[in-house]
This record gives structure tokens, C-alpha cells and sequence, in this order.
């Protein structure tokens, strides 16, 4: 390396995946449904999709995590955004495509993608 | 892209508690769950929490699981990474009734922490020079060399109030200021490290170079360039095989990186790192003895002055610089002097890393800012002393340091508080003591030590250190006057004012402050023979209370040494008689009290 712009191309490359290791109680929590049932109707993908366009796209403050059952089987794949001082937001019937909306939307664009949440559908 | 990282601890505490096999084995179930591209492992160095590992750390929720076993490891992946349930029985809990602990933060041990030569410790993995780049690692040294000029790198030092955390205190900046400004004939100086950490009980040092070589390297760099120094040394004890490792790979990849050696980011700096091993003496970590060693013979101190900044290694300008300081550098020239003077005392800035140990639940490494007190870390981030016992001091700066009593436990840290009441800051070592302690036990425990690692080359260290041990015995044995005590005091200031080293100068401090916070404990083993702690074998005896022995003999059959006979006494309401131990034959092992299932066994 010779120069401070190849280092700047590498701390940017990293930044995302160190950042990924922090702690802040202050951050959207980004919740997959990953039980049994969850897995079943394709929530993999779904949990693969959202983490890897959170880190592509250098989204701040979001963590996407997982969790289990919820009781809504019948709606997996769910996601579920916890906006820190926000009502939850609950996206059901979930794919890859969508979750990918749902980060240009919702993560970054910071609205709700009303159709696909569980409103929507129970109407 | 991983949606998830699971960090497993790979400093020297874990990996003895077998971390290795973990992360194998995590290996092997993460590619059996068909998850390997979905979730990273990371190894780490150091978190600090050494008492609970081995450590793992799963991001992104931070779920801190503490002691894993081989045998969780399933769980964690199949539970846990594959469902996203939490595997709460590993979960950390505070107190047995609480609820578990799911982050690392929210534990008591890191919220009084903070974490400056730590940062990256725990977080990053060490053989990995990108991830220390995603943390704005190297970004200080290509400000310093594109941006800044020597002096005014020297002024930043300065500004921010540094001062040499090898135990010492010397204001860093000086120190560079004195060897930039010898520009003798134009020719060599050197930069140098100091990893011959060699406390009993401290291993500040160690950790940051198996959690943070760049940060040490990168900081060398930024000194070479403040002072004008091409090449650096880093002198590393031999037995931190692991810190050894991890600082071969890292120079291996600065040098890669072209972030070590020739023309480093385009400008005409250049600058390269050498390891040197050293053999485990003690004497080593003296300044002037890690030199000669360096050179290449026997590693013993000469006089100061000539200063290393003035006449150093190979007899040109040198700063040397302890681990800890190093891992400073970087952090203050991104964030200011100003941000690292906003901590601490007034004239001790930032923060200070300590090894805990003794008698202590959490024990493991801390980093606090300066100024917070004893009874903070002790209490709050330590959990306080094991199985409800009394504290009686804690012991600072390990064989150059000395003890600080519960009187002075509200006092605020700092290199001149702890000089003022007699001890030191020395390298971090802090072992904490109960009442099963004894004071002149401590003392000479650490004077053996001192007498082992004298050189020999000054007579003061060579002979005062080995008469002063020879007294702390002779009153641990009950054979001390009260002329001792006073003939003991009166050598350690000798030694203290004509030892050619800080070893030898230094080595009296835990038989003077000990004297000094702890004379009745000296007393009583001159005066009534007895040692108050219950440690000192020969002031010990081991008696039978006749009325509450039942004659079982059990004691008996455990005595080593046939010490145990039985009596004509036999007690009221006991059907034989009681026994006996015999004086004159007892060892004072203490295997009869353990057995005795009535209590009826003591020892005075």
C-alpha cells in the first residue's frame, strides 16, 4: 500500500463488517422469526438478504438479529422492526425481495412499507 | 457477507481454558448446520473477564456467554444461531437470583470500564490487519506523516498529559522531545519496546499485544517519525508465545501493507520492527538492562545518567516505551489532546489498565479512568472478596510496589496518590488480600522474589535484599526480636538510596510499607509469636478440644506423620476416648482439621 486513499478503501470496506460488533442500545433491532415454523416457509433467505443489504448498503444503527417462534405461524416469515422510542412494526409473509424494500423503505427511506405488515393482511 | 460473528476469545486466560477446541468445534457444527456462510467466527484477544472464560461473544444481538464447554457448543449453534434462541443456561448471571445477563456491557465488571488501550481487545481479530484498519487503525500514522510535522507530534504527547504507564509515570512527550532534539551527527536512533513484563500477577501488557499488535506498531511508527528514528525494537518475554505469534504475523503484514519499511505512504519515511525474545529475567524490564540485552550480552543495568534518550541502545539516542503507553498513541493524535486530558487527575491524564487478582470474584484485566478509586474497582468492577471475608489490603506495583490498607481505599488513583501513601502505580499489577493474609508473609514472598532476580551486579540489591529476607524469615519463624524490625527498617532506606537500579531501589517498598501500615501484625510474630492470619506455619499448632472430640480417630489414620494418638479422657456422654496430637511429631499440614467432621480440631 502507498497511499492514505488505498487505507481509506480498506477501513471503508471493514468499517461495516467491525461497526457489525457494537453494542449501542440506541439501534433499530431488526428481527427475523427463526423457529421451526419460520424456517419452513423460507425465513433463511429472508434473514440473509436483510443482513447482507444492512452491511452493503452501510445502513447506521441497524441489527439484524433473529428470534424465535412468535406464535403467528401461520404469517412466517415475519420481520419485525424495533425503531428505539417507535411502535414495533411487523412484517409478515416475508421474502427476500421484500426485505430488500423493506431496507430501501423503511431502514433507510425510515417509511413504513404499510402492505406488507400484519395490518395490511388481517384487512 | 455474514448476518452473524461469533467471537471467541483467544487470549492466553481463555485459550488455556480451552478456547482452541471451542472454535473448532464451533467450526465443525456451524459447517454441520450448513452455516458457514452465513456466520463468522472471530477470534479475539483479551476481554478482560479471564475468571468466567472461556469467552464468546455473539454478534449482532451481543450475547455474552461465559464459560462455554465443548459440549455447548451444539446448543449455541443449533439453538441459537440456526432458531435465534438465546441459550440462556450460559448466559451470564451477576447473582444466582437475577435474571441473566445477555450483553457484555451491561455486566457491573464493564460499566465503570473504559476502554482506550483496551478498545480493540476483545473486538477485533488480531491476525487480521483489515479488520484493525476498519477501525481507523493506521489512520494517525498517515496523519502524522502526511499532515503533521515532528514537533508538532511532540506537542500533541505533551498536550494531552501522557505519562509512561510502565509504572514510572514520566511525562511521554518529554521524552520524545529530549531524544528529537539530540540530533548528534544526523545518525541511527532507535525506538524502543518494552513487553518484558514481569510483575507477579500483571498481565496488562500481554493482552494488548495479543489483542492489539497494529496499535503498538502503528504507535512505534508514529514515534520513529516525532523523534527521527528508523528502526524500532520490541522486546517481548518468550514465555507469551501466543503475544510472540501475533506480533510476527502483524509486522508481517504492516510490512505487506508497505505500512512498515521503505517510503511508508509515499513520503520519505521509512521505518521497520524487530522482535527480541527475552529469557524471563526480571531485571530485563529495567531500562537500561533491556538495552544491553537488546545488544546482545548479559542483561544487566549500568548508571543513568547518560540517559537512553541521551546514550541508549548501541550508544545512540533511544526512547524506550512500555506496551500500555504505545497502545495510547494512535488514539490521542485521531482525538485530540484535548479529549485525552479531559480524563483523569490533574496530573494524571486518561486511563489506566489493572490486572486483578487475589482475592477477588471477577479476576481479569480492567481499564477506568484515572482518579477512580480503589474501593470502585475493588468492590463494583472486581464483585467485591470470596466468601464473605474481610478486606485487608491491596497490593500495587507488585515487588517495587507496596500494600494499601482499608483506610486508604476511597483514595483517588493516580501516580502521586499512590506515591504519597507509599506504594506505587508500577506496571498494573493489583492483587487484593483478605484476613487469611499475613502481611509478613506477603513481604517476604515478594522479597524471595526479589533476591532471585537481583543481577548481582550492585552489592546493596545482591546482599541488602538477601539479609532483608533472611530477617522476614526469621520473624515468620518466630525466632525475631523487636531489634529486627528496626535493623530491617534502617537497611531499606540504605538499600533504597545505593542500588544502581529501579529493581534494587524499589525492592525494599513491601517490607517498608507493610512495616508501615502493619507493625502490629511485625509485633505479634515478634513479640506473642504468632501469626494473626493463621499463615506462618512455625508460630501454628493444631489442637484437639477434648469435649467435642468423639474418639473416631478418623484424624488419626489421615496424619501423615502418626501425630495423633489417643488419651485416658473420655468425655461426657462419648463412648471413647478422645484424641491427642502429639506436638513434637506434627507437620501442621492441616489434613486432620479438614477431616474432622465435629469441628473439634483448631489451629492457633
Amino acid at each position: 500500500m502507498k497511499s492514505l486513499e488505498e487505507l481509506k478503501a480498506i477501513r471503508e470496506k471493514m468499517q461495516g463488517s467491525v461497526a457489525f460488533r457494537s453494542d449501542d442500545s440506541n439501534q433499530t433491532r431488526v428481527v427475523v422469526g427463526m423457529a421451526t415454523c419460520g424456517i419452513a416457509s423460507g425465513a433463511r433467505p429472508v434473514l440473509t438478504a436483510l443482513s447482507d443489504a444492512v452491511q452493503n448498503k452501510a445502513v447506521k444503527n441497524v441489527a439484524v438479529t433473529q428470534t424465535g417462534c412468535i406464535g403467528l405461524c401461520q404469517y412466517e416469515p415475519i420481520v419485525e422492526v424495533y425503531e428505539p422510542g417507535k411502535e414495533k412494526v411487523t412484517y409478515v409473509k416475508m421474502t427476500p425481495e421484500k426485505a430488500l424494500e423493506v431496507v430501501d423503505r423503511h431502514l433507510i427511506g425510515g417509511n413504513v412499507v404499510t402492505e406488507y405488515t400484519i395490518g395490511a393482511l388481517a384487512k | 457477507m455474514y448476518r452473524s460473528h461469533v467471537l471467541v476469545c483467544g487470549g492466553t486466560g481463555c485459550t488455556s481454558s480451552g478456547s482452541q477446541k471451542i472454535q473448532e468445534k464451533l467450526k465443525a457444527e456451524l459447517a454441520a448446520a450448513g452455516l458457514t456462510e452465513e456466520v463468522a467466527i472471530v477470534q479475539t484477544g483479551c476481554h478482560g473477564l479471564c475468571a468466567l472464560g472461556p469467552i464468546m461473544i455473539v454478534y449482532p444481538d451481543a450475547t455474552f456467554y461465559s464459560m462455554v464447554k465443548e459440549e455447548d457448543v451444539h446448543e449455541i449453534v443449533t439453538e441459537h444461531l440456526l432458531k435465534g434462541r438465546v441459550v440462556e443456561r450460559l448466559v451470564y448471571h451477576e447473582d444466582k437470583a437475577g435474571e441473566g445477563i445477555k450483553s457484555l456491557n451491561d455486566t457491573a465488571f464493564y460499566k465503570k470500564q473504559h476502554r482506550i488501550a483496551l478498545r480493540n481487545c476483545g473486538v477485533i481479530n488480531p491476525e487480521n490487519i483489515d479488520e484493525y484498519i476498519g477501525t481507523r487503525g493506521y489512520e494517525a500514522l498517515g496523519k502524522v506523516l502526511t499532515e503533521m510535522t515532528q514537533d508538532e507530534v511532540i506537542d500533541c504527547i505533551l498536550a494531552s498529559g501522557l505519562r509512561g504507564r510502565g509504572g514510572a509515570g514520566f511525562p511521554t512527550g518529554k521524552k520524545w522531545q529530549l531524544a528529537k532534539n539530540l540530533v548528534q551527527d544526523g545518525g541511527q536512533k532507535y525506538v524502543c519496546c518494552n513487553a518484558d513484563e514481569g510483575d507477579p500477577g500483571a498481565f496488562m501488557d500481554r493482552s494488548v499485544l495479543e489483542g492489539d499488535p497494529h496499535a503498538v506498531l502503528e504507535a512505534m511508527a508514529i514515534a520513529g517519525y516525532a523523534i527521527g528514528a528508523s528502526q524500532g525494537y520490541i522486546y517481548v518475554r518468550a514465555e507469551y508465545p501466543i503475544a510472540v505469534e501475533r506480533l510476527n504475523i502483524a509486522i508481517k503484514q504492516a510490512r505487506e501493507y508497505g505500512l512498515l519499511g521503505n517510503n511508508i505512504f509515499g513520503t520519505d519515511f521509512c521505518f521497520d520492527i524487530e522482535l527480541r525474545l527475552g529469557a524471563g529475567a526480571f531485571v530485563c524490564g529495567e531500562e537500561t538492562a533491556l538495552m544491553t540485552s537488546i545488544e546482545g550480552n548479559r542483561g544487566e543495568p549500568r548508571p543513568r545518567p547518560p540517559f537512553p534518550a541521551v546514550k541508549g541502545l548501541f550508544e545512540r539516542p533511544t526512547i524506550l516505551n512500555n506496551v500500555e503507553t504505545y497502545a495510547n498513541i494512535a488514539q490521542i493524535i485521531l482525538n485530540g489532546p484535548e479529549w485525552f486530558a479531559s480524563m483523569g487527575t490533574e496530573k494524571s491524564k486518561g486511563t489506566k489498565v489493572f490486572a486483578l487478582g487475589g482475592k477477588i470474584k471477577n479476576t481479569g484485566l480492567v481499564e477506568i479512568p484515572m482518579g477512580t478509586t480503589l474501593r470502585e474497582i475493588i468492590e463494583d468492577i472486581g464483585g467485591g472478596i470470596p466468601n464473605g471475608k474481610k478486606f485487608k489490603a491491596a497490593q500495587t506495583g507488585g515487588p517495587s510496589g507496596g500494600c494499601i490498607p482499608a483506610e486508604h481505599l476511597d483514595i483517588p488513583i493516580d501516580y502521586d496518590n499512590l506515591i504519597s501513601i507509599g506504594s506505587m502505580m508500577g506496571s498494573g499489577g493489583l492483587i487484593v488480600m483478605d484476613e487469611d493474609n499475613c502481611m509478613v508473609d506477603i513481604a517476604k514472598f515478594f522479597l524471595e522474589f526479589t533476591v532471585d532476580e537481583s543481577c548481582g551486579k550492585c552489592t546493596p540489591c545482591r546482599i541488602g535484599t538477601k539479609r532483608l529476607y533472611e530477617m522476614l524469615d526469621k520473624i515468620t519463624k518466630g525466632q525475631g526480636t523487636l531489634e529486627d524490625i528496626d535493623k530491617m527498617e534502617e537497611l531499606c532506606y540504605y538499600i533504597k538510596d545505593n542500588a544502581l537500579c529501579g529493581l534494587g531501589q524499589t525492592a525494599p517498598n513491601p517490607v517498608l510499607s507493610t512495616l508501615r501500615y502493619f507493625r502490629n501484625e511485625y509485633i505479634a510474630h515478634v513479640v506473642d509469636k504468632k501469626c494473626p492470619a493463621g499463615v506462618c506455619k512455625s508460630l501454628l499448632s493444631y489442637v484437639i478440644d477434648r469435649e467435642k472430640c468423639i474418639g473416631c480417630g478418623a484424624c488419626a489414620r489421615q496424619c501423615p506423620a502418626n501425630a495423633i494418638v489417643k488419651t485416658d479422657y473420655i468425655g461426657e456422654g462419648k463412648k471413647l476416648p478422645a484424641m491427642e496430637i502429639q506436638k513434637d511429631k506434627c507437620l501442621k499440614c492441616g489434613a486432620c482439621m479438614d477431616k474432622c467432621k465435629f469441628g473439634a480440631i483448631s489451629k492457633k
